[in-house]
């Protein structure tokens, strides 16, 4: 009996430390998917209506952040690039000796990639007229694109977008590798200390859960609001 | 030297128009001239050209060869401002009507007014709702695309072009997605433009609708005009004419008028 009292009070007692690493990972994942719109909408974009040479450069962007996987990445920037451009004193208003600064990096321009292929899909999937009235009207490209195309084709990526989102959210586990202190870095630093890995990881894997759950849920009532009416695909 | 056969001066010129779509040459040096208060009607079989000549025609399509003179002044071809300029001069109605899906027909209106024309959200909104107004969908103004009927949308992207206040409107096959009961509705619409002195150049398989408001039937075959005329002429018993040879075919296989 008093053993299963030490076992749970030790595993209740570490759960607060595990949990304040959800902060961390939120802002994790709110910082790399906006850094991944940022990124995204322009390049589809480019992709579909830029000249030949802006497409080619936004093709090996994605080409290169699709095709490295993100543990590589980490390193790679971490112990890497950004310890290299660290020692340029014209950036040091740039926290690149951060772990959290990389973090957010390496999974923004790694959801950046993939976006891009996901609004390119969405804008291809529009019928041709749309630009054709659009042009016929007067309107230059610009303003069709902002005003005409994008508002339709990110109502139709939103779907795929919740998609991306979950990914990134697991993505972001593996930032404890350059000692970004999420979720999941805490939940080691507590199994290995108490050498009781099970119950943590099953308390950080609920969390993990939670929190795909409600994003979802949230966007898909995103979605719901910004349908079009009567529109059916 | 083209005359100009409408009752006033030229206003929209095409020379020598060449136009090559995937190895094919589509247009095979077209010329056509329409001036104002003209209703040219273009005739002919598919594939002969007459959407692509249309659409080169606001430099939808930018020619390979050829001259495109606006209000006696030529278009340059290579200038971004140019195209958008002429756009704005030029109205043009699709087959297909291509409204902004994700836009109120009200704002499908407004949208362009704002965009390019530059005006205030007030002036916008008032001159939307006059035009929708006279295609006579004044109660439709808040439903979105989805929620209308094919005549109804092809009213909306008339009201939407005419907004614009173009010198010319140019209507691709208006009405050959609706089915026969909306097309009147359009029909009506256009007639009443024509009858107040639009100048429209129209690609249309209904012939007997253009042939009493048409000055010109214009019929192309294999990306050339090969016959220009007065309806009747061109329809008339004994007159041998293509035009009245694919005509008949039309009723025909329709069943409509010829």
């Amino acid at each position: 009996m008093h053993n299963m009292l030490t076992f749970f009070s030790s595993i209740t007692g570490s759960l607060p430390y595990i949990f304040s690493g959800l902060w961390i990972t939120v802002v994790l994942i709110i910082g790399a998917m906006g850094l991944g719109l940022l990124i995204g909408i322009p390049f589809s974009v480019i992709r579909v209506y830029g000249h030949p040479f802006a497409r080619r450069c936004v093709a090996l962007y994605v080409w290169f952040f699709r095709g490295v996987p993100v543990l590589v990445l980490f390193y790679l920037f971490y112990f890497g690039l950004l310890s290299w451009l660290d020692q340029i004193p014209a950036l040091d208003f740039l926290p690149l000796g951060d772990a959290f600064f990389a973090a957010i990096l390496v999974l923004g321009m790694t959801t950046g990639a993939y976006q891009t292929q996901i609004f390119k899909g969405a804008i291809l999937s529009l019928p041709q007229g749309q630009l054709k009235a659009a042009r016929s009207l007067g309107m230059g490209d610009i303003s069709a694109i902002t005003s005409i195309i994008l508002p339709q084709a990110l109502r139709f990526s939103i779907p795929a977008w919740t998609n991306e989102y979950s990914i990134v959210l697991k993505d972001s586990a593996l930032a404890y590798v350059i000692g970004v202190a999420e979720l999941m870095s805490r939940t080691r630093s507590v199994a290995a200390i108490t050498h009781k890995p099970l119950p943590f990881t099953l308390f950080a894997g609920l969390i993990f859960f939670i929190l795909t759950w409600a994003g979802v849920k949230g966007l898909k009532r995103l979605e719901k609001k910004m349908q079009i009416q009567g529109y059916t695909q | 030297m083209t005359q100009p056969n409408g009752t006033g001066p030229v206003v929209l010129e095409a020379r020598g128009i060449v136009k090559e779509l995937g190895g094919n040459t589509v247009l095979n040096h077209v010329d056509l001239t329409l001036a104002k208060g003209d209703l040219k009607v273009l005739i002919g079989p598919s594939g002969s050209g007459k959407s692509t000549l249309l659409q080169c025609l606001n430099l939808l399509h930018i020619p390979e060869d050829g001259q495109l003179l606006l209000d006696g002044t030529p278009v340059n071809f290579k200038k971004k401002t140019d195209l958008y300029q002429l756009r704005q001069k030029v109205g043009m109605i699709f087959q297909d009507f291509n409204l902004f899906d994700h836009l109120s027909a009200h704002q499908n209106v407004a949208i362009a007014l704002k965009k390019v024309k530059k005006q205030s959200k007030k002036q916008a909104h008032d001159r939307a709702c006059e035009e929708l107004a006279r295609v006579g969908l004044a109660d439709k103004m808040e439903l979105y695309p989805a929620q209308l009927s094919g005549g109804q949308k092809q009213r909306v992207s008339i009201a939407r072009a005419l907004a614009m206040d173009p010198e010319v409107l140019l209507l691709d096959e208006p009405t050959s997605a609706l089915d026969p009961e909306l097309i009147s509705e359009v029909l009506v619409v256009i007639r009443d433009l024509a009858k107040a002195g639009m100048t429209m150049l129209m690609a249309t398989h209904q012939i007997s609708f253009s042939a009493g408001l048409a000055h010109k039937f214009v019929f192309m075959e294999n990306g050339r005009i090969t016959e220009q005329g007065v309806p009747s002429a061109l329809l008339a018993e004994n007159s041998g004419s293509r035009t009245r040879d694919f005509c008949a075919k039309i009723s025909e296989l329709t069943g409509a008028e010829a």
